[in-house]
């Protein structure tokens, strides 16, 4: 056997070419380079053209995804709203991860008060419906990009918190962690060189996930009407429009939303690889 | 066994009132009912804004309305609706069972299918069907499910018109709700199913069953199935909270009387007791739920009691 044959048998890579990751790659990359392509290669997205109204897909080569009620290119609308969702997405988790981790580290290796409190706030923050939480703070702030951002956070930090306060919890008992304490090293240390690289193989599988998950809330609360601005493209406000014309023009509602399933599916399908490489023990799974 | 009854009991009354504090400060935070209702009328004065927020009760000190709705909790009595006065708890009394109803048929719908889909994925362990069942409920995940909803609508109702687009009307009025939200909790069920089924066929009662020379059949629906059971359970209670949440946005979509129906009104309108209510019912149940869900738990598995 060469050696190119047996790398290409080795369990390793195997489990990288997994089905799964392979999947998830092309629909990412696809996805993300419409999305940063569309700048250059495609039409204004708020460009109004009322002698093209609702153009069906595959018709017209200028509109090759169709247009909308207002003569607006659908392809470019998905496209500029995909940025908005892998934005909110990515900002979201990315705010959720900092948060989280930190509380989770400190109430994980403290516990005591600090502790108690976290776990409650989790009780609490399980207790609430998200969407209900969501249509009050609307109410009170209003809806936006950064606004939904912030919302995402306060709903979803907490998971990390506990994922993480979980794994201290263990960690801080095994023997490497507590032979670093008997030799004196500061805590500060022992949470960044012992604990923090041990935590990182679930956290970035949460945070796969999660990006998936926080798409999906971004675009049913701008479909509701309570995040994003309607003026603004984006998946969840296309939806909503297209619900008018669903007698006449099924593309306007069909073409966002296979959009954010195939983002979505993506995301999901990366995140399960990523489990099966870094989670074996499934500490992440659902 | 009384202690952690108690102690879940505790805790669970805290996550109330403190849901309870969040909610009365959130909403009072929303805006002002009585700039709601004169909305359109003219040459209102400050006193005119006045007078009304004394009708509403909106002038009492914080603490006093807070309590008012504490004890409107426990008596069921949310005082009346800030547009049109109906009481609210003949708003939720409509709305509630509307809700539930689309929980049940949801979950009824998801057990079916997901239980022996779950377990075929779990026996076939790594062969193409367990693949194609983990990418299918993947796909089921990724669907938001206020698209599947239209997409139902658009298929069944507007191309072949064989089912109502909105309203609850009947049976075939909860068809596609419950598809819409069965659907998307089969894909997460699935995976529970397979992962908790996986689990119990490694262990050793399994291997007893088999080797006695029971029938795969028997050996996983009466041995395997029967331990799974209780572990289900308690994902499916967890799941509670999501599931509701879910509806609450379906319900848009569908016109459905229900308790985001009525949520959604009530913030429209700044009508503080019905949403109120519509939040407080819905998190009191969540923490029943779970609740019971703990405390059976402890009766079944005594570990769970000293942790």
């Amino acid at each position: 056997m060469s050696a190119i044959a047996r790398l290409l048998r080795s369990p390793a890579l195997q489990r990288f070419a997994s089905l799964e990751f392979v999947l998830g790659a092309v629909l990412l990359i696809a996805i993300a380079g419409t999305v940063i392509l569309s700048g250059w290669l495609l039409p204004d997205p708020t460009k109004i053209s009322l002698s093209s109204r609702l153009v069906p897909p595959l018709v017209n080569a200028a509109h090759p995804l169709g247009t909308d009620a207002l003569g607006r290119d659908i392809l470019a609308r998905v496209a500029s709203g995909g940025w908005i969702s892998l934005q909110v997405g990515f900002i979201s988790v990315a705010g959720s991860v900092v948060l989280g981790v930190a509380m989770g580290l400190v109430a994980g290796y403290y516990r005591g008060i600090w502790d108690m409190i976290l776990m409650r706030f989790a009780d609490v923050q399980l207790a609430l419906p998200f969407i209900l939480l969501a249509i009050t703070f609307v109410a009170i702030v209003g809806g936006s990009i950064t606004n939904t951002i912030i919302l995402l956070i306060v709903s979803q930090w907490v998971q990390y918190a506990r994922l993480v306060r979980a794994s201290v919890m263990s960690l801080r008992e095994r023997e490497f962690v507590l032979s670093a304490r008997a030799i004196g090293v500061a805590d500060r240390n022992i949470i960044m060189r012992h604990l923090l690289p041990n935590l990182l193989g679930p956290v970035v599988v949460l945070m796969t996930l999660n990006v998936a998950n926080n798409i999906l809330l971004e675009s049913s609360l701008t479909f509701l009407g309570l995040g994003v601005d309607p003026s603004i493209p984006s998946w969840g406000g296309m939806l909503a429009e297209g619900r008018t014309y669903l007698q006449t023009a099924w593309w306007i509602s069909v073409v966002p939303g296979l959009a954010i399933l195939l983002t979505v599916l993506g995301l999901n399908l990366l995140g399960d690889w990523l489990r099966d490489l870094l989670d074996p023990t499934g500490r992440t799974s659902r | 066994m009384i202690g952690f009854i108690l102690k879940r009991l505790l805790q669970a009354a805290f996550v109330v009132v403190a849901v309870s504090l969040v909610v009365a400060v959130a909403i009072r935070m929303t805006g002002d009912p009585a700039l709601m209702i004169s909305q359109g009328a003219t040459n209102i004065t400050e006193a005119d804004l006045q007078r009304i927020r004394e009708g509403l009760g909106l002038n009492e000190p914080f603490v006093v309305q807070y309590a008012n709705s504490l004890i409107g909790l426990l008596t069921w009595n949310f005082g009346n609706s800030f547009v049109g006065g109906t009481p609210v708890n003949i708003l939720i009394s409509r709305a509630l069972p509307a809700t539930l109803m689309l929980a049940f048929t949801s979950l009824l719908l998801s057990i079916i299918i997901s239980v022996p889909l779950g377990i075929r994925a779990a026996v076939s362990r790594g062969r193409w069907s367990d693949q194609l069942i983990r990418i299918c409920s993947l796909v089921g995940l990724s669907f938001p499910n206020f698209w599947l909803a239209t997409m139902l609508v658009l298929l069944f109702a507007v191309t072949f018109r064989l089912l109502p687009p909105s309203g609850m009307s009947g049976f075939e009025s909860f068809i596609m709700p419950t598809l819409t939200m069965g659907i998307i909790l089969t894909a997460t069920n699935v995976r529970l199913v397979r992962t908790t089924m996986l689990e119990t066929l490694n262990s050793q009662y399994i291997m007893v069953a088999r080797a006695k020379g029971l029938s795969e059949n028997k050996v996983l629906y009466k041995h395997a199935l029967r331990n799974c059971a209780i572990p289900l359970i308690t994902y499916f209670g967890l799941q509670f909270g999501g599931l509701l949440g879910g509806i609450v946005v379906i319900e848009r979509v569908f016109n459905w009387p229900g308790m985001g129906t009525l949520a959604f009104d009530a913030v429209a309108a700044r009508d503080y007791p019905v949403l109120q209510a519509v939040i407080m019912i819905l998190s009191l149940m969540i923490v029943l739920v779970n609740l019971i869900v703990d405390i059976a738990y402890g009766f079944v598995d005594p570990r769970i009691r000293k942790e």
